[in-house]
């Protein structure tokens, strides 16, 4: 289908962020998740944030039950999925109430004027209708039957009324297409794999309450601009639209296929960390062998095992998850088994905000075990870093034999954004080694260890290699259980020792700015976009300050220490009570400045440019 | 290693490894230890291929004890251990080595789900009733009014009865021994071995430390042909020292009859360890010495059913076979997706 005749005046802007919300049965996630896969592959450069609430659904038209998805696009590269919100649509008044206020002042507002009936707006806590009244003067309002004409599209298509009703959300995003010129081929495309076959009325529906959105767009004087935004000049490639947790997803395959390995992940059911184990399940040809465990311990301990057995093993899950697997994180430390542990963060403490994103289980993840108990930290920085730091995290595990820790968090995992698809032969091999059979007679040493003091991947199956791993202290070299003094004291420091020398196998911490100045932000996971986005903005504004986005948080890069020295002031934003900044000041005897968050919302560009210009 | 390549000739001594074992004298591990030894070398595994996982407590011990793979891992998870493990080997013969605290307390989840999912291990649980390792606490099969130290006025937990667990999760093997019955346990041991699926173990241990006789009357001499009873596939229920007691049904309880005096062995419940509905093994199960029943030892239920190990990977060839080999760049190309020049 062709886009828009140009009936009403077009005006380009460079970027705009949008967010459909409505009930969690109003299909926001679709409309959102749609938009951007259209808005991606017209060109823009696009970042997304769903947010939606831990009940699956909470009654209908109350606050509790609101769902939203906000994307951002634009015609340059962008790093976050905005700050304040250009265009909003609100399915219902509980929609409205709770979202309005992040719309900018002049902002475009689009509702559904049927569901503000009497129960409805008490339910969002109205005493009057805010259509009626001059409370949403501030904004662009276009109050849209979109119940009343949704019913009129699909009429003759057979479905009772509650499923004509469900098509709204199509409505709903064929006019926001009309109003940003966006195609409706990718969408018409979707509903014709997700509903042609098996559902062809649905099918119908869909396709027709998405065409009325876009004419009603086309034809309604009241809503009289267009908006266009330019494809973004992103490096060449081919593209495509991916979401954290599938792309840390592909990466473990990538990993496993990389290093000649079968991929085991023993996992136990946690938001927002699921998606990891769902997607893998649907590759078991990529010879991945997916266990959904009785809980979360189990998971750990499968994980153990299949790496005992020689493959490459992983266990995904969320903060309550992890507490749970800390006793076995310790026999996978002592054990000294190679193994990538996923940790997708929420809100916490216990079970918190689950479907919340929040940055607080980096001290959980470098100290919440008994014992010295040391395990390499990676964290990702967006949804596309997931892919690259899943690799990263299995080359270290092989190669140091030892669990790394890998954190994302929800905000990267569900958030989404255009991932240039890479050359698989490009991807660097993971070379992994297992001592072969021997038949000297000499007793194995499984605690012998190399020049990284890395100790031997001996799998059961190898004639002459036959040992015992376990949780009790081990003699070094090899490997008996042993309970001298010395040698435990030396064991414990041989173990952090290991794990400290991968600094010397990891790239410089790479520093976006100039070399020094008034102010260095120090990021890690999920707030890199915001963080970037700002310290451009200081930079143009004048301001000297750098960006310094971390993704090895145990051991550092070497030269973390040298780059402090540089800086007057360090700035570190987290979604957490200060637990980076906590580990800095320690390792590195300096002092920092804590911006902190636990709203369970992610950063704005704002809330740290703010911040900056207090400091620079 | 090549099929032609013949097995080399293994003795018990040769599945010893070099740590001394450190249980106390006296202690029935020791028996469990030799008679395991002593079946190994007949199972026709290479000693590479078998592994040993276990989890915490005296028992657990027992891998650092066999001259084969192991681990000694942690507290209860040894059958979440030993999954993982054959999961990714089912070339492997796996054993889990567990006890009544392991096993059925802080690890019961993870035994459970183990034998439901009827995962190819060959669990042995060496129940002593107590906790010896953390030196005599009760434990979750102590029976009920036991004095140990953490119930001086005795213990008012009803006990759990591990082969009714495993029997209710449907185990497809489940049998029970004795540390001292030497023959008996070695041909269960071996029995347990060539079974597919999960294989569940009760071996009746002696703690001679904390909690010594606990099984007294089923060992001792004089009276283990009154208390116990040999299971045989097809055979009556007969026990006694005279052979001259059976089990008899009585509707759907098991009563204890004397032969003669109008009753032949045709009235006797007979055993069939290959029925496939567990009722049988269950209420075999139930029958305790407390209650005036001879305990049964031998196999109570021996049955072939699909098993975890085998599916996972069965799918993993069914799926390669449907889509062929997973192709990353396939992959990454699946939906929409665009060029920037």
């Amino acid at each position: 289908m062709a886009t828009s005749t140009p009936t009403k005046p077009i005006t380009s802007i460079e970027e705009a962020t949008i967010r459909f919300c409505g009930d969690s049965g109003d299909g926001m996630q679709l409309a959102g998740t749609q938009f951007t896969n259209t808005s991606a592959l017209l060109g823009n450069d696009v970042a997304t944030f769903p947010d939606f609430p831990a009940e699956i659904r909470a009654p209908r038209g109350t606050k509790a039950g609101v769902s939203g998805f906000q994307i951002h696009f634009s015609s340059h590269e962008i790093f976050t999925p905005g700050d304040t919100v250009d265009a909003l649509v609100a399915m219902n008044p509980a929609a409205l109430t709770t979202n309005v206020t992040d719309l900018r002042d002049g902002g475009i507002l689009i509702v559904n004027k049927n569901a503000f009936d009497k129960k409805g707006m008490e339910q969002a806590g109205y005493a009057s209708n805010p259509l009626e009244d001059d409370s949403l003067a501030k904004y662009k309002l276009h109050s849209v039957e979109m119940t009343k004409i949704t019913r009129l599209a699909v009429e003759d298509c057979g479905l009772t009324q509650k499923e004509a009703d469900r098509c709204r959300n199509f409505f709903a995003m064929g006019l926001v297409f009309w109003l940003y010129d966006r195609s409706l081929d990718p969408t018409l495309r979707f509903i014709e794999k997700k509903f042609g076959a098996k559902f062809p009325a649905v099918a119908q529906a869909n396709t027709k309450a998405l065409k009325a959105g876009y004419h009603y767009g086309e034809t309604v004087e009241a809503i009289n601009t267009q908006y266009q935004v330019a494809p973004a000049k992103l490096p060449p490639g081919q593209y495509r639209n991916i979401m954290g947790n599938i792309a840390l997803a592909w990466g473990l395959l990538t990993a496993a296929q990389k290093s000649n390995k079968q991929l085991f992940l023993g996992a136990y059911p946690i938001t927002p960390a699921s998606d990891v184990l769902h997607e893998l399940s649907k590759h078991k040809h990529f010879d991945v062998l997916t266990f959904q465990a009785e809980d979360e311990i189990a998971a750990m301990t499968s994980t153990i095992g299949a790496a005992f057995a020689g493959a490459m093993s992983v266990t995904a899950s969320s903060g309550p998850g992890i507490a749970l697997k800390g006793e076995g994180l310790g026999l996978a430390v002592i054990t000294e088994l190679p193994m990538v542990v996923v940790n997708v963060q929420r809100g916490g403490p216990s079970t918190g905000l689950p479907t919340k994103t929040e940055q607080s289980d980096l001290l959980q993840a470098m100290y919440g075990r008994n014992g010295e108990c040391p395990m390499p930290v990676i964290a990702a920085s967006s949804p596309g870093d997931c892919f690259d730091v899943a690799l990263e995290a299995w080359r270290l595990a092989v190669r140091y034999m030892t669990p790394v820790m890998l954190l994302t968090d929800g905000y990267i995992a569900n958030g989404s954004e255009p991932w240039r698809i890479p050359e698989v032969a490009d991807i660097p091999k993971i070379p992994v080694e297992h001592p072969g059979p021997s038949s000297n007679g000499d007793a194995f040493q499984p605690y012998e260890r190399d020049e990284r003091l890395s100790r031997p991947w001996a799998i059961p199956g190898t004639t002459g290699l036959e040992h015992r791993l376990g949780g009790l202290e081990k003699q070094d070299v090899s490997g008996n259980v042993c309970y001298d003094p010395d040698n435990h004291d030396h064991m414990c420091r041989l173990r952090a020792e290991k794990v400290a020398r991968i600094a010397n196998d990891i790239p410089p911490q790479e520093l976006d700015g100039p070399d020094s100045g008034d102010l260095l932000v120090l990021s890690w996971g999920g707030p890199y976009g915001a963080c970037a986005t700002a310290v451009h903005r200081a930079q143009a504004d004048g301001k000297n300050v750098s960006h310094c986005q971390l993704r090895y948080l145990n051991p550092f890069p070497k030269n973390l220490a040298e780059i402090f020295t540089r800086f007057d002031k360090v700035l570190i934003p987290e979604l957490n009570l200060g637990q980076l900044s906590r580990i800095i000041r320690a390792e590195f005897k300096i002092d920092t400045i804590s911006l902190n968050k636990v709203t369970g919302k992610p950063f704005s560009v704002a809330e740290i440019l703010e911040k900056i210009e207090e400091l620079a | 290693m090549s099929i032609d390549t013949p097995l080399p000739v293994l003795k018990p001594a040769d599945f010893a490894s070099d740590q001394d074992v450190r249980w106390c004298p006296g202690c029935g591990d020791y028996s469990i230890l030799a008679q395991m030894k002593k079946v190994m070398p007949t199972l026709g595994v290479p000693r590479e291929n078998i592994v040993f996982i276990s989890g915490i407590g005296c028992s657990s011990r027992f891998p650092y004890y066999m001259n084969t793979y192991g681990m000694h891992s942690i507290h209860g998870r040894a059958p979440a251990v030993a999954t993982g493990l054959k999961t990714c080997r089912p070339d492997l013969m796996v054993w889990v080595i567990t006890g009544d605290g392991d096993g059925l307390s802080i690890g019961g989840n993870h035994l459970m789900h183990c034998i439901r999912r009827n995962m190819d291990l060959n669990i042995v649980l060496f129940n002593n009733r107590i906790y010896g390792l953390t030196k005599g606490q009760y434990s979750p099969t102590s029976p009920l009014g036991k004095v140990t130290k953490s119930t001086p006025m005795g213990a008012i937990d009803n006990p759990l009865h591990p082969l009714s667990l495993a029997i209710g999760c449907e185990a497809t093997f489940v049998a029970r021994s004795i540390d001292t019955n030497v023959k008996h346990l070695a041909s269960t041991l071996k029995r347990a071995s060539e079974h597919h699926g999960t294989s569940f173990i009760e071996v009746y241990q002696n703690c001679n430390i904390f909690n010594d006789g606990a099984w007294a009357y089923a060992k001792d001499r004089e009276t283990k042909l009154d208390t116990t009873i040999e299971l045989e596939h097809g055979k009556p229920l007969i026990f006694g020292k005279n052979r001259d007691k059976g089990i008899r049904l009585n509707g759907l309880e098991p009563e204890v009859v004397e032969l003669g005096k109008g009753i032949t062995e045709d009235d006797l419940l007979f055993h069939n360890e290959k029925s496939p509905e567990p009722s049988l093994a269950y209420l075999l199960s139930r029958m305790r010495f407390e209650d005036g029943f001879p305990e049964p030892i031998g196999v109570f239920r021996s049955v072939d059913a699909p098993r975890y190990d085998e599916m996972i990977n069965d799918q993993v060839k069914q799926a390669t076979k449907e889509k062929g080999k997973g192709d990353l760049e396939a992959l990454f190309n699946t939906g929409e997706t665009w060029t920037v020049k």
